[in-house]
């Protein structure tokens, strides 16, 4: 059964949203505090673990607000050709940025 | 003729038709965006060493912006919650809020934008460069002609690489004035609009496209509750359906922006 097939407790969905809403300012707190710190020599390290908490959040907006912790088997589904798609999508982006066609001028 | 599995779910798939619907729309939605991050990435790293920007965009605004979503998608979901508890008042409230949020950050937004479209940067025949804001151009000012002045409230600097990173200590430190330039000494003019460069380019595509998802989900949220909020009356689970279904096209729009405030903002 998926969550909004199951009875609903307005009380209890309010204590979730606060315990989420919490997280997300913990979260967006350590991204500012992440980009703002002097953390490696230059952008690569802080830019990972800003994206890393950016995924944490995501998660919990995804799993909690999304409700897709109990979701259907079908939607699973889709999402898996989705991830594969996007991860595909990315995966030649970075490649990309490898490998230029002759007379590219590469920075 | 009745449309189908709009209240029950269908016995194969174990869901109701529009909420299958929305999860592929959904899925089309993170190739769309998927597809501009990519660009993103190959602009970022193809950028020349030094010119790509840091510390443009406002992040006291952007911050603004993230809890405004964050709030605004979990004033959604308790509307939802609302109407399966058949709870309308609340349900009225809770959307009220959303579409609240939803137009303060798309005023925000706005803000962001005009902020970018006034201010200029200015190449100057001696190779320097003013940068800054538009306090005035005078009445007779052509650029094209080269009469008449243009004031900036900002500062001249050698190198255009020094205006490409604001967090550092010199660009912290630099000292903003108002500056007057004469239209026969501009060699280049131009805004910080989405002509300027490729991080503007792309700032105004994605938080563009993003905003326009905002606009059209606001006004969905608005017509279930307003004109939209009749079905309650006839049938109240179906018209539930509908409010998962526009949250969870809300929550994704939240989703987009989780990851557009790090890219943009703080990286």
């Amino acid at each position: 059964m998926s969550e909004s097939d199951k009875p609903v407790s307005l009380q209890s969905y309010i204590r979730l949203c606060a315990v989420v809403f919490l997280v997300v300012l913990c979260t967006t707190s350590a991204m500012i505090a992440t980009s703002f710190s002097h953390i490696g020599d230059g952008w690569t390290l802080k830019v990972a673990i800003i994206l890393a908490i950016a995924v944490v959040n995501a998660f919990l907006v995804a799993g909690y607000l999304m409700h897709l912790l109990s979701e259907k088997k079908l939607i699973y589904t889709v999402l898996g050709f989705t991830v594969f798609f996007f991860i595909g999508l990315m995966g030649l982006t970075l490649w990309a940025t490898n490998g230029f066609p002759p007379g590219t001028v590469n920075h | 003729m009745e449309i189908p599995y709009t209240v029950h779910n269908r016995p194969d798939t174990g869901i109701y038709n529009a909420k299958v619907g929305i999860w592929l729309f959904l899925a089309s939605e993170v190739m769309l965006f998927g597809g501009l991050f990519s660009a993103y990435i190959l602009l970022r790293v193809g950028a020349e060493p030094g010119m790509w920007p840091h510390g443009w965009l406002n992040v006291t605004l952007g911050t603004i912006n993230t809890i405004l979503l964050a709030l605004s998608a979990i004033t959604t979901l308790l509307a939802w919650a609302a109407c399966k508890v058949r709870e309308f008042g609340k349900f009225k409230f809770f959307h009220a809020c959303t579409i609240l949020l939803a137009l303060t950050f798309l005023g925000i937004k706005s803000y962001e934008y005009h902020d970018k479209l006034i201010h200029y940067e200015i190449k100057l025949n001696n190779g320097t460069f003013a940068d800054g804001h538009l306090v005035e151009k005078s009445a007779d000012f052509d650029l094209a002609k080269k009469t008449g002045t243009v004031t900036l409230h900002g500062r001249i600097v050698e190198d255009e690489k020094e205006l490409m990173d604001l967090r550092a200590p010199a660009a912290q430190s630099a000292k903003l004035d108002e500056v007057t330039i004469a239209a026969t000494d501009i060699k280049k003019m131009g805004n910080y609009g989405p002509a300027h460069n490729t991080f503007t380019a792309i700032y105004f595509t994605l938080t563009g496209l993003h905003a326009l998802h905002i606009l059209g989900g606001t006004l969905v949220i608005f017509y279930f509750w307003g004109p939209g909020s009749k079905m309650w009356k006839t049938d109240p689970e179906r018209f539930t359906n509908r409010i998962e279904v526009s949250g969870l096209f809300w929550h994704f729009v939240d989703l987009v922006w989780i990851f557009l405030f790090p890219v943009l903002y703080l990286t």
